[in-house]
């Protein structure tokens, strides 16, 4: 067996040493690292998310940006205090009271960014291909042109102030465990997630099998979307100020870069993909404020850490065009499939996993590889 | 069991097909033989519903299923195997067999299916956890068949079974095409061998520039001189 199928090495890598940095992290609440990873996760919804449609289904959508935009906004609205809302403009009197509970207002917000994939769905998916890439680029500019000039509701260019600080470790990962056990299931252990893929694999070949290929597209564009919004919602009560600025081409790019690096093709590579795209700007940005190494005072590099994260995504696309996991969904499987959990009492994994460790030891001994 | 009548199919403005008619009884295998670009593939996905019609009709069973969509034409029994050995090649065959029976949602019959699909084509059972992509053309070909098989289909519409196989493979494909309509399938074939697929059908269409030149008996359409020039290679 090897090392990677061990329930035992997939349980410690996958879920014990997440798990333990989530609490440690949980306990220091408001601190910047915590912060961080509260991002780690939102990027992990979006870009898993991003997946569903870029990976799954055959079609480039790049206006995630968009959606995250709605249902910000929505589940602002509905849960900032009755004096931020007495600041905006001109809001109707029967909402100036009205406030919904957290776990309402993101689904509300899922639910209204998923409206808007389905109005546009209809049109924008008979486009394919870039096509529809740049259709998705408009829409991007369509929500910000709204957002910046619409002053009833979001109190235009000066955007949204005030919104509870709701995200934190533990909503973000109970939302994100949520999400990505919904996706997950719906992809891999479903049919309506086989006929997806092979929708994507062929799309007339699969129409020959039954698979509807309209309410395929878009109701996986409106389920992409409907997390889109909860992840963007999660953003908006991270930061506590949201603006049209904020959900722009960079932002959108931004989770395109996360689902290429970690593997579109693959749900895990969302994860991964969004785990790089959060935490590497953070280890190279010291590079940027000018590093001493070696006793070398290197000079001030400001913009290095795009650079670099631009270089190693050209690198990336010459030398591992599918992502850093490809197809591979050895991060799902392990935290949400029985055996993980099963496999930890069988007597079996820790003889395989000795036997493994033996003879990783004498390949390593021998200066070769025999143990894969 | 299937009527077609006046059958007529634009791509946009180039029409394809000018009024074609043509008949299956139920159990018969049907050849529909023509050279590249006659419109034979265009009238088996106007069937299958992939392509719309511009005017005409299809009658199966008594029903008009001219603007059904694929996938009730696919639940009412009519499977389409598309042309080139369109598998999902990054699936393996097992995967690929499931798909199959997409609109057939009790697994119990799912997997009797399977079982007599297996029995059909042995080399499927052996090779069933490799990925599609790994078989040779023949075999692809015989999974692409018995894939339209796992949905339980009365009609299959077979397009070019024989493309790109070797004399003996297409031999081995043409047996598989006859045993199921020996055990009861309506199939109509789609193919430009003419003489393989006049061989194992009842009867055969010829079709040329979007119109059906002729039609009759397999058997003596091979006897005419005419024909045997113009797709047999004869003299």
């Amino acid at each position: 067996m090897r090392y990677r199928d061990n329930p035992a090495v997939r349980f410690v890598c996958f879920v014990l040493i997440p798990l333990l940095i989530l609490i440690i992290c949980a306990m220091n609440r408001g601190h910047y690292y915590s912060d961080l990873i509260c991002l780690f996760g939102i990027n992990a919804i979006l870009a898993v998310s991003l997946n569903l449609v870029n990976g799954f289904s055959g079609m480039f959508s790049m206006g995630h940006a968009a959606f995250m935009a709605v249902g910000a906004y929505t589940s602002a609205l509905l849960t900032i205090s009755e004096s931020q809302k007495g600041r905006m403009a001109g809001l109707p009197a029967w909402f100036q009271t009205f406030t919904l509970p957290f776990p309402l207002a993101l689904l509300c917000a899922g639910a209204a960014a998923a409206l808007l994939a389905l109005l546009i769905g209809f049109p924008v998916l008979r486009l394919k291909n870039h096509y529809l890439s740049v259709a998705t680029l408009g829409l991007i500019v369509i929500v910000r042109a709204f957002l910046d000039n619409e002053d009833q509701f979001t109190n235009g260019a000066r955007g949204i102030t005030g919104l509870p600080s709701y995200s934190n470790i533990v909503t973000v990962f109970v939302t994100a465990l949520l999400l990505l056990y919904i996706m997950y299931r719906l992809i891999r252990c479903s049919s309506y997630g086989r006929g997806l893929i092979a929708m994507r694999d062929d799309d007339v070949a699969a129409q020959t099998l039954g698979v509807r290929l309209v309410t395929k597209k878009i109701s996986i564009f409106c389920l992409s979307a409907f997390a889109a919004g909860i992840g963007g919602a999660l953003w908006g009560h991270l930061q506590s100020v949201i603006s049209g600025q904020f959900f722009y081409f960079t932002d959108s790019f931004e989770i395109v870069e996360m689902s290429i690096i970690g593997g579109m093709f693959s749900l895990s590579g969302g994860i991964v993909g969004a785990l790089v795209m959060t935490f590497l700007p953070e280890i190279l940005a010291p590079l940027e404020t000018g590093l001493v190494i070696g006793g070398v005072q290197l000079p001030e590099l400001y913009g290095a850490s795009n650079l670099i994260l631009a270089v190693l995504l050209i690198l990336l696309i010459i030398f591992r065009r599918q992502g850093i996991l490809g197809y591979s969904e050895i991060i799902m499987e392990s935290i949400f499939s029985k055996r993980t959990y099963t496999g930890l009492f069988q007597a079996r994994t820790y003889r395989d996993l000795a036997a493994a460790t033996r003879a990783k030891l004498a390949g390593i001994g021998k200066g070769k590889q025999t143990c894969k | 069991m299937l009527q077609i009548k006046e059958l007529c199919v634009k791509y946009d403005n180039i029409q394809v097909l000018h009024g074609i008619s043509l008949e299956l009884q139920e159990g018969e295998l049907v050849a529909l033989i023509g050279a590249n670009g006659a419109g034979k593939t265009t009238t088996l996905s106007t069937i299958s519903g992939v392509k719309r019609a511009f005017s005409g009709q299809i009658v199966y069973d008594g029903k008009d299923i001219t603007k059904a969509g694929t996938d009730e034409i696919v639940k009412m029994g009519i499977v389409q195997v598309p042309e080139g050995r369109q598998i999902f090649s990054k699936m393996t065959i097992e995967e690929n067999l499931i798909l199959g029976a997409y609109t057939e949602k009790d697994s119990q019959r799912q997997k009797q299916n399977m079982q007599r699909v297996m029995e059909l084509f042995p080399i499927l059972r052996e090779r069933r956890r490799q990925t599609a992509g790994t078989l040779s053309g023949g075999e692809q070909q015989m999974l692409a068949i018995a894939r339209a098989l796992m949905g339980n289909p009365r009609m299959l519409l077979l397009d070019e079974p024989s493309m790109g196989l070797s004399p003996l493979m297409t031999e081995q494909v043409f047996d598989a095409v006859k045993s199921l309509n020996d055990q009861g399938t309506t199939i109509l074939l789609v193919e430009q061998n003419a003489y393989d697929a006049m061989e194992i059908s009842h009867r055969t269409y010829i079709m040329e520039n979007g119109v059906i030149t002729r039609e009759g008996k397999s058997s003596e359409l091979m006897r005419d001189p005419a024909i045997k020039q113009a797709y047999l290679g004869g003299d």
